[in-house]
């Protein structure tokens, strides 16, 4: 059993989880995962480490929750337990210093770039946050993006907060600036998403790195159900990623393959929200 | 099982022509059409009766060829005598002294051959059933055992990682602790087993077999430590720094999955069978109400001839499937899965197209799949395995209707341990090679298992722990004095 030794909720349905897995905490690197099993009976999901606490011996998982697991996982308390953490997992992030690097996170995919860009200031780089969300309620971690940017754009699809429209907008009118020379960019979020902010960086050859998120099981390469096409090549997510060269990814592909259980997914969220009701109707 | 009323038998010491006589018993099985809709067990398993008198078809041979035939040289006739005579704790013993599974090895060895084929009785009419005998003695022993066992030896202060939980490290972690190493077994997986759990199916291998030889582990002593992927979560140095293990046993298997390089591979309803096995069996998915989803196709095709293939379409059948088929690139008699897997999917309905080989995954306009185009092959010159070639028929493309593929072409050393270890030496393919001692190129450090020999077989896998286990204690002894 691993501790959950602190939970708080960071916006509408996103849970930040502190999780006492020492080793683990010990051995990450930027950019990597672990796949976790909230309950005995639950899926293997993967979840990006957000942060560790090395002295604690923790890690920090955000979470949102929309289907079953993550639903499930909400109901654990601080003293209880997730049965299963396992990892570090994934290549860690390639950082280096580039000059200016501009990191894109859109929705949950703020809580991937946020140890990206702390990992890139570190290394020397100028960092420019834009995170995105539909809604005002949906952005998160803003005020820990703020801390280590230089620079930091909101986007909200409603214009409920920061600049009305998609990450997309905000990259365009950074590249459109004179003052602003972008060498690097960093993307996390939808696969919509970050196939765009590649259309719009390949043209001007801005090295750009996603990190994708594919359904994945074993997290260490041994089923391939994770696999993605780069460059024209399988490549395993799970061991070979999850960050690739966002102008060699097939998007569409990644984005088809992520229907794949939509129904079971609905199916057992469905069940899981009946069952929910009958027992507090009780 | 009730002891069956006249034991005359047992008493009785059958002459040679009377055992003769005795036919080849018939493993208790349920009927195809019915077992092929549940994962309940397939093989019911011998008698007490039928047990006895299968073993007093054994003519006890000096020179025992069917020992020859044993990876592991089990001592066939003694366990089997002890059988005759009704002593089926005795005979457990026999076999446990060379064989640290037996539950597990009588339901997958493959006896057809090894031990079974070079039986004398294969020249007269049929060898002795030395499968199912192992397999009721084991079983047996598990209902009827006085407690589980225990580790007698004195303590030797020495401590070994036992990496990867399947049948090569649970058995080099049993035979260590017997001899009173301090052991932990580091598993990547949230449950131990390897193969025995994520991949052979409940029909074919009961979780409760499997989860009863790991608490026999555990009664050892044995620490079984789950979600700790070395090179990953801990990195060999460390086990051997500052975790302060004095040596090392890597039995990680050969896990990296293979796939076809043919278009339309990445449709959805295309499945390695790593991972569909791992969703059905350790994920539980063949349960409805599981969390983790599986595809259930309704057209199902199976690539390949081995035993994962045998084991994914007959899965797929259980699943719902109405039609399920093996497409094979060879013929029948090429096929290297066991003899008594081929039979049981027969039964269940399997359909098997050989001398075929797909070329192209067909999706539709949602991505799905639905369908496979394959091309006939024929058999050609020897190839370096021995077998003969199977060579594409120009023109023979043809097309299946199928909505699930699930890729069964076996699998290679997944890289993810021998990269992150450095000094590790490997072959071309990246198996790890070790010496006659079953030591790597790191001193200290053993290995065994499918991540040495490449994908082979539960026998094997367990032989090589029992021998490292062997080679470990020499090693911490030869230390200790020296
Ligand atoms: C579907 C299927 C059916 C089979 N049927 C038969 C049969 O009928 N008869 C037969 O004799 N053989 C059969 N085999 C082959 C047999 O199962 C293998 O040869 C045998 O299991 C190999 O044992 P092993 O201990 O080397 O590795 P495995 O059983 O593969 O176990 C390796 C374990 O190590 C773990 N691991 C991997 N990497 C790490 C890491 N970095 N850190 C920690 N743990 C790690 C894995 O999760 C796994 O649990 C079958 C194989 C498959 C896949
Ligand atoms: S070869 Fe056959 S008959 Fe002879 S000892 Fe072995 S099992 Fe018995
Ligand atoms: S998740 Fe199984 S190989 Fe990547």
């Amino acid at each position: 059993m691993y501790e959950l030794v602190e939970k708080k909720s960071i916006g509408s349905g996103v849970t930040q989880y502190e999780i006492r897995a020492q080793r683990i905490a010990r051995s990450r690197k930027c950019g990597q995962f672990v796949i976790v099993r909230a309950l005995e009976h639950s899926e293997r999901i993967p979840l990006t480490i957000a942060d560790v606490d090395i002295e604690r011996g923790t890690i920090t998982l955000i979470v949102q929750a929309v289907g079953k697991s993550t639903l499930e996982m909400t109901r654990l308390e601080k003293g209880q337990g997730f049965a299963d953490v396992a990892g570090p997992l994934g290549q860690p992030s390639h950082i280096e210093k580039y000059g200016t690097v501009v990191v894109i996170g859109g929705g949950l995919g703020t809580a991937v770039v946020y140890p990206q860009a702390v990992a890139l200031r570190n290394a020397g780089n100028k960092i420019i946050s834009i995170i995105g969300a539909r809604t005002k309620e949906l952005l998160i971690l803003e005020e820990l993006a703020a801390s280590v940017s230089d620079r930091l754009i909101l986007t909200t699809d409603d214009g409920s907060a920061g600049m009305k429209g998609l990450v997309t907008d905000a990259l365009k009118m950074l590249l459109e600036e004179d003052e602003t020379n972008v060498d690097a960019v960093y993307c996390a979020g939808p696969v919509i998403m970050m196939k765009h902010v590649s259309e719009v960086t390949k043209p001007l050859n801005i090295r750009t790195i996603v990190s994708l998120n594919p359904v994945m099981v074993d997290g260490t390469g041994m089923c391939g159900g994770c696999r993605v096409t780069v460059g024209g090549k399988r490549k395993f997510a799970c061991v070979d990623g999850p960050e690739f060269d966002g102008h060699e990814v097939d998007f569409d592909e990644l984005m088809d393959r992520l229907t794949t259980y939509r129904d079971h997914e609905q199916k057992t969220l469905k069940r899981y929200k009946d069952h929910e009701c009958k027992l507090r109707q009780q | 099982m009730s002891r069956e009323e006249d034991s005359v038998e047992r008493s009785e010491k059958p002459s040679a022509k009377e055992r003769m006589a005795i036919p080849r018993v018939e493993m208790p099985q349920r009927e195809g059409r019915e077992r092929n809709k549940d994962f309940e067990e397939v093989n019911l398993g011998l008698g007490e009766q039928a047990a006895i008198r299968e073993a007093q078809r054994c003519l006890q041979c000096k020179t025992a060829r069917c020992v020859e035939g044993c990876p592991v040289g089990i001592d066939i006739p003694g366990f089997i005598k002890l059988i005759a005579e009704g002593d089926f704790l005795g005979a457990a013993a026999i076999l446990r002294k060379d064989n640290n599974l037996p539950a597990v090895t009588g339901r997958v060895c493959p006896q057809e051959t090894q031990c079974e084929v070079k039986c004398v009785r294969c020249k007269t009419d049929a060898p002795v059933a030395i499968g199912w005998l192992a397999r009721f003695v084991s079983d047996y022993e598990v209902e009827h055992r006085s407690g589980r066992p225990k580790a007698s030896a004195a303590k030797t202060g020495k401590k070994v990682a036992c990496i990867g939980s399947g049948p090569a490290g649970i058995t080099c972690a049993g035979e260590l602790a017997k001899m009173g190493v301090d052991v932990t077994l580091f598993e990547a997986f949230h449950k131990p087993g390897g193969v025995l759990v994520y991949g052979i199916p409940e029909f074919r291998m009961p979780n409760r077999v499997v989860a009863d030889e790991i608490e026999n582990l555990e009664s050892l002593g044995v620490k079984i430590e789950t979600n700790v992927i070395v090179g990953r979560t801990l990195t060999l140095e460390q086990l051997t720094g500052e975790e302060g293990f004095d040596a090392v046993y890597i039995a990680v298997g050969a896990g990296l999955p293979s796939f076809m390089n043919v278009p339309g591979e990445n449709f959805k309803g295309v499945y390695s069978a790593n991972e569909y096995l791992t969703r059905s069996n350790l994920m539980e998915a063949y349960d409805a109400r599981a969390d983790t989803p599986i595809i259930r196709g309704k057209r199902v095709c199976v690539i390949g001839g081995g035993n994962t293939a045998m084991d994914a379409v007959r899965t797929s059948k259980r699943l719902g499937a109405e039609e399920s088929m093996i497409v094979y690139r060879r013929a029948r008699e090429q096929m290297p899965a066991r003899a008594e897997e081929v039979a049981h999917a027969e039964e269940e309905d399997i359909k098997f197209e050989f001398l075929t080989a797909p070329v192209e995954v067909l999706g539709d306009e949602k991505g799905w799949v639905k369908g496979l185009r394959c091309i006939r092959m024929r058999l050609g010159e020897l190839d370096e395995s021995g077998r003969r070639r199977p060579v594409p028929i120009e023109g023979s493309e043809f097309e299946i209707e199928c909505d699930l593929v699930v890729v069964a072409i076996g699998t290679r050393a997944n890289p993810l341990l021998t990269k992150a270890t450095a000094g590790l030496k490997l072959n071309k393919w990246g198996y790890i090679e070790v010496d006659d001692n079953m030591m790597t190129s790191i001193a200290g450090v053993f290995a065994g298992g499918d991540i040495v020999r490449g994908s082979a077989t539960v026998i094997l896998a367990m032989g090589d722990g029992k021998c490292a286990a062997a080679s470990i204690d020499r090693y911490l002894v030869g230390r200790q004095n020296g």
